[in-house]
């Protein structure tokens, strides 16, 4: 659940406020799109979830906490609630398929046993399991976001955020990554993703939510992109 | 429990890249580790060997009363000092007890037999004759800082041509000594302080190769300290490193410099022992450590703001 309540956004050195007055809700399990021009506010909407940024006024929530007044040390907790896709993939050149999945589960101290596990199932579902020690530039771009996708869901998050995930891809290779995703949300991750591609949002018929000159311009279930 | 080997194994893993990916900038770092704790540890033993000779001299040295003799120059001597005046010093001495711990008559024989040994190989020896040398008391006292005591008592008195205190040549040996101490010092905290910059500048560089996977160890919620440990371990294993290179150096000279080289040829004092050897390894390693984990926390804190 995540929620926004009157959220105010300013960056230093910025007169204009990125977010202003934004308010929206989503429930468990929804897949969103969040659509806008650059430098609408989609980028901080999501930077406000990773508590990366802090927002000025208003509260942002998700699952019961609240982002804006979480102690730092705390933050952690927060970004381990989250699985984050971007455009440009994030994968660690000097490691292989498996290595670049298995180093998220590494990282929070999950035993090797685990890792062997869990690792394979999450490269079967990407459909990448016969690839699992190519390295990245081995790789399409298309396998290269599955990859990415893999290591976002290996510590099961309970929201998937995607930032402009098919930005570098061709349209078949998008249409692929779409379905999957799709399928992620169908076994019940919230999947929230920053797009400005029209033609997906349209295929898509999922819920748009808006942003023009960080205010909602628009919150509508099974929207089409620009109405 | 697993979780946690699993956690110390990662953090491990993590801290060797670290190392691996700014090899030359460790090597450099363990280098001004060794250097700059050898001389910390040299200072430290040159410290230890002034109060090693302080103990030694201060329990030999005394104070000298040298009495008059016939040629004396000085105000005070009309001629060689009298037995009358002698029992009157010597009297004079005892009431000074407990302060005075020792006395010692020394009659210009007992002096001419010194000096013929002392300058065995000089024709001076041949002219000198047991009239010409002072007769003294040398006098230990129970606290040699009390030697002014004796100064008031006994200079400026018919029959006693000088008051001697031997530790005033001594303190110029030790003045050297505590300069040579500072002087290894002050270069010991400048070293230090270009390990600090060093450490900060492979923390970068290290920092800076490892951009990507510090990006997403922040994205999937690693926490603060799992981020930080491998930075600040890889300092101190360089530290440790260091540490030991110079606990080495130190043996080194305790066991050759010292034991094999110097002390062959003073034989007139003694030297420092293994105990202030461990004691110069321990402080120096403890400050290394110590300044590794300072410094990497401080560098680190600089450059991954969360």
């Amino acid at each position: 659940m995540i929620v926004f309540e009157n959220v105010s956004m300013n960056y230093r050195r910025s007169v204009s406020p990125a977010l202003d007055d934004v308010s929206f809700e989503i429930r468990d399990g929804e897949f969103v799109f969040l659509v806008g021009q650059s430098g609408a506010g989609k980028s901080s909407i999501l930077r406000l979830l990773m508590r990366e940024v802090t927002p000025k006024e208003g509260t942002v929530i998700v699952d019961e906490i609240n982002v804006g007044r979480l102690r730092k040390r705390k933050i952690p907790n927060l970004r381990r609630k989250f699985g984050m896709v971007f455009q440009d993939f994030r994968l660690l050149p000097e490691k292989s398929v498996a290595e670049n999945v298995a180093f998220a589960m590494q990282i929070l101290g999950k035993t090797r046993k685990e890792i062997k596990q869990t690792v394979p199932q999450v490269l079967d579902l990407v459909g990448l399991l016969d690839k699992s020690n190519r390295r990245p530039n081995q790789l399409s771009g298309g396998e290269q976001q599955r990859v990415a996708i893999a290591r976002a869901l290996i510590n099961r998050p309970s929201i998937l955020l995607a930032d402009e995930p098919t930005g570098n891809l061709d349209p078949d290779t998008t249409i692929d990554i779409m379905r999957l995703l799709d399928q992620i949300n169908r076994a019940g991750t919230t999947v929230l993703m920053a797009t400005h591609d029209a033609s997906i949002v349209d295929q898509m018929r999922k819920r748009v939510i808006q942003v023009e000159n960080g205010k909602i311009a628009r919150d509508q279930s099974q929207g089409n992109y620009g109405y | 429990m697993s979780r946690f080997f699993a956690r110390i194994r990662f953090v491990l893993s993590e801290m060797w890249q670290g190392i691996s990916r700014s090899f030359t900038l460790t090597i450099a770092l363990i280098a001004t580790f060794a250097i700059s704790l050898s001389l910390m540890g040299v200072s430290l033993l040159v410290g230890a060997q002034v109060n090693e000779m302080k103990d030694y001299w201060f329990d030999r040295v005394e104070v000298s009363i040298f009495l008059c003799t016939a040629g004396s120059d000085s105000a005070n001597c009309q001629s060689a000092a009298t037995d009358e005046q002698k029992v009157e010093f010597e009297a004079d001495l005892e009431e000074l007890r407990p302060l005075v711990s020792e006395v010692f008559f020394e009659s210009n024989q007992d002096a001419y037999q010194r000096f013929i040994e002392r300058f065995s190989d000089s024709p001076i020896a041949a002219n000198v004759v047991p009239e010409q040398l002072p007769e003294s008391y040398r006098v230990k006292l129970s606290d040699p800082e009390q030697f002014l005591v004796i100064v008031e008592k006994f200079s400026n008195r018919p029959g006693i041509e000088a008051v001697r205190d031997q530790r005033a040549t001594l303190n110029s040996l030790f003045a050297v000594l505590n300069g040579l101490q500072v002087l290894a010092l002050g270069f010991a905290v400048s070293m230090l302080a270009v390990t600090m910059l060093l450490i900060s500048n492979t923390i970068r560089v290290t920092a800076y190769a490892r951009r990507r996977e510090l990006a997403i160890m922040r994205l999937v919620g690693a926490s603060k300290l799992s981020i930080r440990l491998p930075f600040i371990l890889e300092t101190a294993f360089s530290a440790v490193i260091g540490a030991a290179l110079s606990a080495g150096v130190l043996a080194a000279v305790k066991g050759y410099l010292v034991d094999e080289v110097i002390a062959t040829r003073f034989l007139f004092t003694s030297f420092f022992g293994w105990d202030a050897v461990q004691e110069a390894i321990l402080i120096s390693s403890a400050a290394g450590i110590a300044l590794a984990l300072f410094a990497s926390w401080l560098g680190i804190s600089r450059h991954l703001r969360a």
